[in-house]
């Protein structure tokens, strides 16, 4: 594929872009660990473009820059125990066959928020933190569903040729 | 390309949303009303017990020397300042509702509310 390297730090520089974007606006709704995910729609669009080892790249890359960027090198490894489980999770799907990019993006918000929620109850061993575990996943539905549908209307307006995948 | 929502991605969003609501009545049932007391731990120990009926204001030390500042007032507790970096704690507000709890990670520190009317309840009925 041509150009492959300059189409990566393109989808790099916008995962970034998104990242900002949402450390901009503080989507904070009252529940610990509750985001937007916006960066995911970078990661999905080159999921479908690439595959699995170069949406990966460019999930480990966002990762640590935005952390660095935007946060701090404890929010870089919360945010990495997040990023691997529904990483996982969304390629399975995808390989799957029988989920459009809205079942997997769908899929990623709720193993993102699950994996936080382990990543707190391993930190603090609390088991109280499973409490927030139904909030948590009701809320990873409706942000995957968004941005699944983001991405499949971005999708739409890059073409076939772009996203060949889908 | 005209990629339409497919059966398996409304299966999953039944299953997810279904669980979420069990999980949520499951939890409302299981304890709800106020709590009675703020259970703070760090690293999985306990380290005090504060109840939400005396007003007071708590300093706490996290893991690695992190200093949190506990509030109760009203019989709900609350962050007041922390010197985490991402201060998520102190956005999170007041918690009373038994169950509820404040995490600060990066401290390794958790609040958590015990008690409410079924425990109560079960202290009389024995």
């Amino acid at each position: 594929m041509k150009n492959k390297i300059a189409y990566m730090g393109l989808f790099l520089s916008f995962a970034l872009i998104l990242s900002y974007v949402e450390s901009l606006v503080p989507f904070y709704f009252g529940v610990p660990g509750v985001k937007l995910g916006l960066a995911n729609l970078a990661v999905l669009l080159a999921l479908y473009r690439y595959g699995w080892k170069e949406a990966l790249a460019l999930n480990l890359a966002r990762v640590f820059l935005s952390g660095f960027l935007f946060g701090n090198l404890f929010m870089v490894m919360y945010s990495l125990a997040g990023a691997a489980g529904s990483f996982m999770v969304m390629c399975l799907l995808k390989r799957a066959k029988g989920f459009s990019i809205i079942g997997v993006s769908m899929a990623g918000g709720v193993c993102h928020n699950i994996g936080q929620i382990l990543v707190a109850y391993f930190v603090t061993r609390t088991a109280g933190v499973a409490f927030y575990l139904p909030v948590l996943l009701a809320a990873g539905l409706v942000t995957g569903l968004l941005i699944g549908l983001l991405a499949r209307e971005a999708a739409k307006y890059m073409g076939k040729e772009f996203v060949k995948n889908l | 390309m005209r990629e339409k929502i497919k059966r398996n991605d409304v299966y999953l969003f039944l299953v997810i949303a279904f669980a979420a609501f069990f999980l949520f009545f499951w939890r409302s049932c299981a304890a709800s009303g106020r709590g009675t007391a703020a259970v703070v731990s760090r690293n999985g120990e306990t380290i005090g017990s504060y109840p939400l009926h005396t007003d007071g204001r708590i300093v706490l030390t996290g893991d690695g020397g992190g200093r949190n500042v506990l509030v109760i007032r009203d019989g709900e507790a609350y962050m007041e300042e922390a010197d985490c970096p991402d201060k998520l704690c102190v956005k999170q507000g007041p918690v009373g509702k038994n169950g509820e709890s404040i995490i600060c990670l990066p401290h390794k520190l958790a609040v958590q509310i015990i008690g409410g009317e079924t425990g109560e309840a079960d202290v009389l009925a024995r």
